[in-house]
């Protein structure tokens, strides 16, 4: 998947990803894709979860050995 | 308006002191508006490291001997071991690229949580303001708490 910027998350355990995804995608622009590459198993339900609390668009996840490759639009600011 | 979060930290001890920052940091992340209320033994998670504490009356003068407090202080709620279990137990998170307590509480206050102190412990125990590190909003009571509470979603008793 085409993304506009790249986190890396990898050995980062819960909260660091969520907190650090947040961080990222305030600096960025409505409608710009992140991608975040993380290998805490949790990523796959947290991010979801945070995209729905918070209203950003959850693009889907891709698993490669362990690590997981997590796409986030970022929504409309409110 | 933002959602709120409202943490009652109670306890004293490093892992559950690790835990309330763990969800506080999740929820500002998230953009909710949290407020941990500091009380009995949680006033320790917020004393500074340095200096002695003050306090009048023989009592009160022991209890904070034995009850200094400060991030570097904390005991575990389990397998504490005399420093022992800390020791092992900090180790661990290091290697797991854990964030100290201490650089969860900064990063906590630069999303903006807000660190409220019990005066009624503060009294019984002794422990003036000057204890305590300089990222406390406020000093207050059970109104405070609750006026904060009564419109939070969450609101957890650490």
């Amino acid at each position: 998947m085409e993304a506009d910027d790249t986190l890396d998350c990898v050995g980062l355990y819960c909260p660091m990803p969520i907190a650090q995804t947040a961080k990222k995608l305030n600096e960025m622009g409505e409608g710009q894709v992140l991608e975040v590459l993380a290998d805490d198993e949790g990523i796959k339900e947290d991010m979801p979860a945070w995209c729905n609390i918070t209203g950003n668009e959850f693009l889907g996840i891709e698993e490669d050995g362990g690590e997981y490759r997590v796409y986030v639009r970022k929504s409309k600011q409110n | 308006m933002a959602e709120k979060v409202t943490l009652v930290m109670f306890s004293g001890e490093l892992d559950k002191a690790l835990a309330a920052f763990n969800i506080a940091i999740g929820a500002a992340s998230s953009g909710m508006d949290v407020s941990i209320f500091f009380t009995f033994w949680g006033l320790n998670i917020i004393k500074k490291n340095e200096g002695a504490l003050r306090s009048k009356g023989i009592m009160r003068k022991m209890l904070n001997i034995m009850n200094r407090g400060g991030t570097r202080r904390l005991p575990l709620s389990k397998f504490h071991m005399f420093g022992l279990g800390r020791w092992m137990m900090s180790k661990l998170m290091k290697d797991s690229k854990i964030p100290t307590l201490e650089s969860m509480m900064e990063m906590a206050k630069g999303l903006g949580v807000k660190f409220m102190a019990c005066t009624t412990s503060m009294g019984i125990m002794g422990i003036s303001k000057e204890a305590f590190i300089p990222g406390v909003d406020s000093y207050c009571g059970v109104a405070t708490y609750l006026s904060e509470g009564r419109d939070s979603k969450i609101n957890l008793f650490i």
